[in-house]
């Protein structure tokens, strides 16, 4: 059953059209398809992560629910999806109009262009299509055998831990693992069968394989197996919680495999969870351009003028990625065309003269090709964030007044915004875990650290997740977290949850 | 074959109501429910399920935003958890256009049904409500142009051509004038309609506090809705008690809070002239609602009160409604008692217990969901 459909006619014209224009401007991208579908399906793209196979979960009926109504009663629409992958995919929604689907290609060859160029891209896997698909097959397996319940329990279970995630392992080459892999074997005097694990496939499978080695491990006589576990859980400390649950967990085969899979799936989105004011800035940065200097006709302007307005709306209670990022860049091309930085620049003593400075470098679009080339959205705001544009953009923080009840505009200082903002966007806006001991009071219970800064964890929240943690682990579980400012370990011994004392 | 996501919807809606995987109960979260905000707008309802995760407790985090104001200004609208940039790990996604939606009643009303599932009323007995209604059946030829029937005219003026020979099927052009306009007429019909009545009766007495009386308040704007998508024309009584019942109208409903004892009997004597009085039976269909804390003064009144469904209400009524309020003094006794009496099956009694504000939808859907 196909429920997109490839372009043809004059749709196929407008994507040459605008894919030339793309070109001459520069952006460097991967081969472009462009399909078209009704809004229920692109409902459930957008339910499940853009890819039209995921693996059976009913998370993924939960996000189709909450579109396909807000779509029903008019509360929102999505106008298009995109995914990285080689060559890239996108979908339109067959009922755009015109000028829709011309400012979503646009759009799209922006998107493309990043994928293919940010370097925080560079280690994804550009066949997730396939992946995901084989993802879906194997849980699928894995539910006929173990029965759906248990299957989609454990699930549930991974989920809760699906959100830490050591930003260094994207840069983790399968060559890099592998040295350090085998490193790792000839220490640890291992079976030989790791030996096999010298191919490009993917990271689930390699987690699959190494379990079954451990499994074979297993059998061997027991003293050597108490002997083997003191080194089998080492105090590393790593922010890849499951990663390390693979490796040390007490669990089955089907349930390291299931780990590995959807850690596999959440290293995949990360980058675009790291970028998202870069990505939305850079992508809508090319739609206005394309759009205002080539592509728009003079009785589409209106139009144009709207949606992109809808798109870039301000919003009072949250930071709208798409408006931040387009005036960053666009701030950054003018400066860079100007000579507006360096050391001159910024210790000129006149105001006026600072407003009027102009080198006549013209650099500023090789300069936003090259920020959207290296930077993440914190490296973003930390070098480019200025104290005029913070007050040309108007922002400000705002906090929760206990007195009054209700939220209100904190501060609208530069220092106090850039703090702020970097500190949302710090671990893409989790709280930083780190695994600190696998054998926590000589008990083999887990010890985890939440690096504390300034903010608190929710404790119902953590209470819960350490439940599910300890259904992994099945050896007592430890948090420790300050807590209203006093340090504080968190236990869960799998009856109650309670602090340390 | 269908997309195997709405299998993932199925099951996700099974979670949500409760009926598998039970170990996922208490994660479910029922979103904003549908409230209403002055001049008709609603939010809508979206259950979901939290997958409990490490995060940060929010209320000490504020957040940013972007407009005009000075420090000090209150932040319109509550600061949306989710909202933060980087979160949401979907593709991209361009222009998630948030609009305001503006719903009539009757949008309200069938998203209320969808939601509960409640099914359509069918009411008793047989049409006896006389109303008349006009309905744009008829073809004129006057009429202002906004009803103007375009094909009517192009017909009226093709025959015209023929008639007169001016039609040449080379080159069919058809021209309508003034004379072949037609126009959308209405013809005015009597339509017979089954009539409705809602009696509803609250307990005032002191062990009702203000957060009870919320809690009858929105579930009787529900039950109003609902009944009013069913029936054309629908009366509300109201009734107070503690000791005494007294007829009053919707405000005084609402506001009152007497105190000392409580005698149901009361409530359901005068439930039981007003129908008398003003409702034939056999012409209306009948919705007693009673709202209590389950407290009732004695072990007789409480027999009476049974006497008093026995012999009158429950025969008369298509379906009463017993509401229990969760209250710090109530004793629950009466519901009890009634399940003591009529247990669980009973068709022509649904009783319910609504512990918080929480409870008001499942509630809603217990009352509603028989479809009498």
């Amino acid at each position: 059953m196909n429920r997109t459909k490839p372009i043809t006619g004059e749709l196929l014209a407008l994507k040459n059209t605008i894919e030339k224009y793309a070109l001459d401007y520069g952006l460097d991208f991967y081969p472009q398809i462009f399909e078209v579908c009704d809004y229920d399906t692109i409902n459930i793209l957008a339910a499940q992560g853009g890819f039209p196979t995921r693996y059976p979960h009913w998370k993924f009926g939960m996000d189709y629910d909450q579109l396909s109504k807000g779509y029903a009663y008019g509360l929102q629409k999505i106008y298009e999806m995109v995914i990285n992958t080689n060559p890239c995919y996108a979908y339109l929604l067959q009922a755009n109009n015109w000028v829709d689907q011309k400012i979503v290609m646009a759009h799209v060859y922006g998107h493309n262009d990043f994928f293919k160029n940010n370097a925080w891209f560079s280690g994804t896997n550009r066949k997730m299509m396939d992946v995901m698909a084989n993802h879906g097959t194997k849980i699928r397996r894995y539910m006929d055998r173990y029965g759906a319940d248990a299957v989609e329990t454990f699930i549930d279970k991974v989920l809760s831990l699906e959100n830490l995630l050591d930003i260094n392992e994207l840069f983790e080459t399968t060559s890099l693992k592998r040295r350090r892999q085998e490193l790792n074997d000839q220490e640890t005097a291992e079976s030989s069968d790791d030996g096999y694990l010298i191919d490009d496939r993917s990271a689930a499978l390699k987690s699959f394989m190494r379990t079954k080695a451990r499994a074979t491990k297993k059998d061997a006589p027991k003293e050597e197996e108490e002997e083997s576990l003191n080194a089998d859980k080492p105090h590393v400390k790593t922010k890849d919680v499951l990663g390390y649950l693979i490796q040390y967990a007490p669990i089955e085969e089907w349930q390291a495999d299931i780990i590995g899979i959807l850690r596999e799936e959440a290293y995949y989105f990360l980058p675009q969870r790291m970028t998202k004011i870069m990505n939305e800035g850079w992508a809508s940065y090319w739609h206005s351009t394309i759009m205002t200097q080539k592509a728009l006709d003079s009785s589409e302007i209106v139009d144009f003028a709207d949606k992109h307005a809808g798109v870039m709306y301000m919003s009072k209670q949250n930071i709208n990625p798409y408006k931040i990022g387009i005036e960053l860049m666009r701030d950054i091309e003018y400066r860079w065309n100007r000579g507006m930085f360096g050391k001159d620049y910024n210790e000129c003593p006149s105001m006026k003269d600072k407003l009027a400075w102009d080198t006549k470098l013209g650099k500023g679009r090789e300069k936003i090709f090259e920020v959207r080339k290296s930077h993440n959205d914190i490296s973003f705001i930390d070098e480019f964030l200025t104290p005029d544009f913070c007050e040309r953009q108007q922002l400000f923080t705002y906090k929760y007044n206990p007195r009054s009840g209700r939220y209100e505009i904190d501060s609208k200082d530069f220092q106090a915004i850039k703090q702020k903002l970097l500190g949302q966007l710090t671990n893409f806006g989790q709280p930083i875990i780190e695994v600190e001991d696998g054998n926590f009071m000589n008990r083999k219970e887990l010890l985890l650290n939440h690096i504390h800064y300034g903010v608190d964890l929710d404790v119902n929240f953590a209470n819960e997740t350490l439940r599910n943690l300890f259904a992994i682990w099945r050896r007592p579980v430890n948090l420790k977290t300050k807590y209203e400012d006093k340090e504080v370990i968190f236990n869960f011994d799998g009856k109650e949850f309670k602090p340390l004392t | 074959m269908d997309h195997p996501i709405k299998r993932d919807h199925a099951r996700f809606r099974k979670i949500v109501k409760g009926r598998i995987r039970d170990n996922l109960r208490k994660y479910v979260s029922h979103g904003s429910q549908i409230i209403p905000k002055g001049n008709d707008k609603f939010t809508v309802p979206m259950p979901s399920i939290d997958i409990p995760r490490f995060k940060f407790g929010d209320k000490s985090q504020g957040g940013m935003g972007q407009g005009q104001g000075e420090a000090g200004d209150p932040v319109d609208g509550q600061q949306d958890p989710n909202g933060q940039p980087g979160q949401g790990e979907s593709g991209e996604g361009e222009g998630n256009k948030e609009l305001d939606v503006e719903l009539s009643l009757d949008e309200l009303a069938r998203i209320l049904g969808e939601e509960l599932e409640l099914p359509n009323i069918e009411p008793k007995g047989k049409e006896s409500l006389k109303s008349v209604v006009n309905r744009y059946t008829n073809i004129g030829t006057t009429g202002p142009d906004s009803l103007r029937h375009l094909r009517r005219t192009y017909k009226q003026a093709l025959k015209r051509q023929i008639a007169t020979e001016a039609y040449d099927p080379e080159n069919p052009s058809v021209v309508p004038i003034r004379r072949d306009f037609r126009y959308r007429a209405s013809d005015t019909k009597v339509e017979m309609q089954n009539a409705a009545v809602v009696i509803y009766m609250m307990d005032v007495s002191g062990s009702m506090g203000d957060e009870q009386k919320e809690i009858v308040r929105t579930e009787s704007f529900w039950i109003n809705l609902w009944l009013k998508s069913q029936y054309k024309d629908i009366a509300i009584r109201y009734i107070i008690h503690d000791a005494t019942a007294k007829e009053v109208d919707e405000h005084t409903f609402f506001r009152t809070r007497e105190s000392g004892g409580t005698l149901i009997s009361s409530a359901f004597n005068l439930c039981k002239e007003i129908i008398e009085k003003d409702y034939n039976p056999n012409e209306w269909n009948i919705y007693p609602f009673h709202f209590s804390d389950g407290d009732n003064w004695s072990a007789d009144d409480t027999k009476l009160c049974l006497d008093l469904l026995d012999d009158f209400i429950l025969p008369v009524s298509n379906n009463f409604c017993y509401g229990q309020v969760e209250s710090r003094y109530g004793s629950g006794q009466f519901y009890k008692d009634l399940t003591a009496k009529y247990g669980a099956g009973n068709e022509k009694i649904t009783m319910s217990k609504i512990k918080n504000k929480e409870g008001i939808l499942d509630s809603i859907k217990e009352f509603l969901g028989k479809g009498k």
